[in-house]
């Protein structure tokens, strides 16, 4: 657009805004927090949030793990690292929802409409996901460790363990958020985030060790992210050989935010 | 207001030209101009679908035009977005603030993305909470607010920013007729230091009530513009409205034919008779006389001043009731929100 019209002496009165760099960290935080604090607010989410892998731990503890033979370990040890990178994903499926929550109630258009970063209502968001996160993370620890779990192979280890499934998670969250923001209602996002989840989660070694599948499936489980970073949470926490999982992980996490988030970016600048 | 180096003459300060947007096969705006001086109140008017959240859209950076120019204070919305939405505040028809936080907390955020300190914005904040007559409520979350506290607040919201052009977008829809005065009352208030207000409404009184220019749009299109004296002297100064029993309609219309300055409006379903005049007492008394040689004794007479109502009727030839749904896609996603109700 290059028209100029005889209104160009009240342009020039106007000084123009150019966001400052750090627009981008300062407006991030502030929709995080407003996250946040709905997330503290509306506890029963939280609650709703945390009783699913729960009662994966018990089912798969008490009720299938008795039938459920890996060679080499103790179940309870092989189940709580796939559980809490079982956690971290269906965690990231919230991105969704919640976006789509603030589009069908116009507070989207609202934060459209003022001078802000571009990124930072996704980025809050996923940030205010990560968060709750970790908070879901440390609860499953806390019921992994009360039916039998225990960390085999030390402090350092097991935070980083902690770290790669969070990373994993926080990665997954933009494309949730693009999918948040290209469906049409929360119930919608709902579904759309379950649906590509499921067998991702299902056909991995979260619950139980990939030789026993089908040698399609088994070439389809091995190489994707969740077998490879529950294998490298299991490494970590349990001893054995991380570093092959964990570049899996890695580059992996890192492909997937280089490809979601500057799609998820434009959609929420082109409305 | 702040000083700034914004010269509030006489200047547009929301400047429409030939901007175009259609979304497939719909054409929600078809050349529209408009121009709205500085410190003024424009009531852009129309029914449901004909595209004025298009056009709200436009200015407020949401939507790109497909042709045409928009200005913010000579700013482009489309070279310049992030100037444009310093200038602007928006506020909807769907309560846009967030329900968990409080009043308090809503306006500190939006204040923060309005790019101010962390103290300025809860300064402004304040400022802005005592204006809203909210003060009270602060501290509690929205979702305890009464509908007329919540529209006040999304309404107030963008206040904390000092917008120099305040686009209200059907800001009265779905409030109970209490409320909507309430919400009147406020927004004069609002305008009453200065700022440049575009307000969209469906509702003929409320731009007669707090616009000083109107534009009426209609699938689209511009089809008037004046103030609200000028476009119902448009009509003539002054109606005749005769009401008659069913069977007396034909015979009182032919009676009626030398009365008034323009053509009568016949509302068969209720059997009345509208005329247009220019000199209301003697056409008033012409009317008396012509009915009483035709032997009909009217139901109901009367003189009255013209509204928008009869304007809008005049200009589209359609009531403001018979109105089209406003197609999903002009609304984009928000189509969950309340349903618009009609006075």
């Amino acid at each position: 657009m290059s028209a100029v019209s005889n209104k160009a002496p009240i342009a020039a009165a106007v000084k123009p805004v150019k966001l400052p760099t750090s627009a981008v960290v300062v407006d991030a935080m502030v929709v995080a927090r407003r996250n946040l604090i709905r997330i503290a607010r509306t506890p029963e989410l939280l609650v709703f949030a945390t009783v699913q892998p729960v009662v994966f731990v018990l089912l798969f503890r008490y009720v299938f793990g008795g039938s459920i033979k890996v060679p080499g370990t103790n179940y309870v040890d092989y189940l709580i690292p796939g559980i809490i990178v079982q956690t971290v994903v269906f965690g990231a499926t919230s991105t969704a929802v919640g976006l789509s929550q603030d589009m069908s109630k116009g507070i989207i258009d609202r934060f459209r409409s003022l001078p802000m970063a571009r990124s930072a209502v996704l980025a809050g968001r996923t940030i205010a996901d990560l968060v709750r996160n970790i908070f879901v993370v440390g609860l499953m620890i806390g019921v992994g460790t009360a039916v039998g779990f225990r960390f085999h192979n030390g402090f350092v280890p097991a935070v980083a363990a902690i770290l790669v499934a969070l990373m994993l998670g926080y990665c997954l969250s933009w494309v949730f958020a693009l999918i948040g923001l290209s469906v049409p209602d929360p119930e919608s996002a709902q579904l759309a985030g379950f649906l590509p989840i499921f067998p991702l989660v299902f056909a991995s070694s979260v619950f139980t060790s990939i030789k026993s599948m089908p040698g399609w499936l088994q070439a389809f489980a091995k190489v994707q992210p969740i077998t490879r970073a529950a294998n490298t949470v299991r490494a970590l926490t349990q001893g054995g050989a991380i570093t092959h999982d964990l570049l899996w992980t890695i580059a992996w996490s890192l492909a997937t935010v280089a490809v979601f988030a500057p799609l998820a970016v434009r959609r929420y600048r082109n409305g | 207001m702040t000083a700034t180096a914004i010269s509030h003459s006489s200047a547009a300060m929301i400047d429409v030209e030939g901007v175009s947007k259609a979304f497939g096969e719909t054409k929600a705006l078809v050349g529209v101009d408009l121009s709205v001086p500085a410190g003024s109140v424009q009531g852009l008017l129309g029914p449901n679908g004909a595209g004025k959240t298009t056009l709200v859209r436009i200015l407020a950076t949401l939507l790109a035009p497909d042709a045409g120019h928009a200005r913010i204070s000579g700013v482009n919305v489309q070279d310049d977005p992030d100037t444009v939405r310093s200038l602007i505040g928006l506020a909807g028809q769907y309560a846009a603030v967030d329900e968990t936080l409080t009043g308090r907390e809503n306006l500190v955020m939006i204040g923060r993305l309005y790019r101010l300190s962390r103290q300025v914005a809860k300064t402004r904040a304040q400022e802005a909470l005592d204006r809203l007559g909210l003060l009270e409520a602060a501290d509690r979350p929205v979702k305890t607010y009464s509908g007329g506290m919540r529209r006040r607040l999304d309404l107030g919201a963008s206040l904390v920013g000092r917008p120099h052009v305040l686009i209200l977008d059907e800001p009265t829809t779905g409030l109970d007729p209490r409320t909507r005065l309430d919400t009147w009352a406020f927004i004069r208030d609002l305008v009453a230091d200065g700022t440049t207000v575009l307000l969209t409404t469906q509702y003929l009184e409320e731009a007669d009530q707090l616009a000083d220019h109107i534009v009426v749009i209609d699938r689209g299109k511009v089809i008037a513009s004046g103030t609200s004296a000028e476009l119902k002297s448009r009509l003539g100064s002054d109606l005749i409205e005769v009401e008659v029993s069913a069977g007396d309609l034909e015979p009182a219309l032919a009676a009626l034919t030398e009365v008034g300055c323009r053509k009568a409006t016949v509302d068969t379903e209720r059997s009345r008779i509208t005329i247009p005049v220019c000199d209301a007492v003697a056409d008033l008394m012409a009317a008396l006389r012509y009915l009483d040689h035709a032997g009909i004794t009217p139901r109901d007479l009367g003189l009255r001043h013209p509204s928008l109502d009869d304007v809008f009727l005049s200009l589209t030839g359609r009531n403001t009731a018979d109105e089209d749904p406003e197609p999903a896609s002009i609304t984009g996603r928000r189509t969950r929100g309340p349903a618009a109700s009609r006075l």
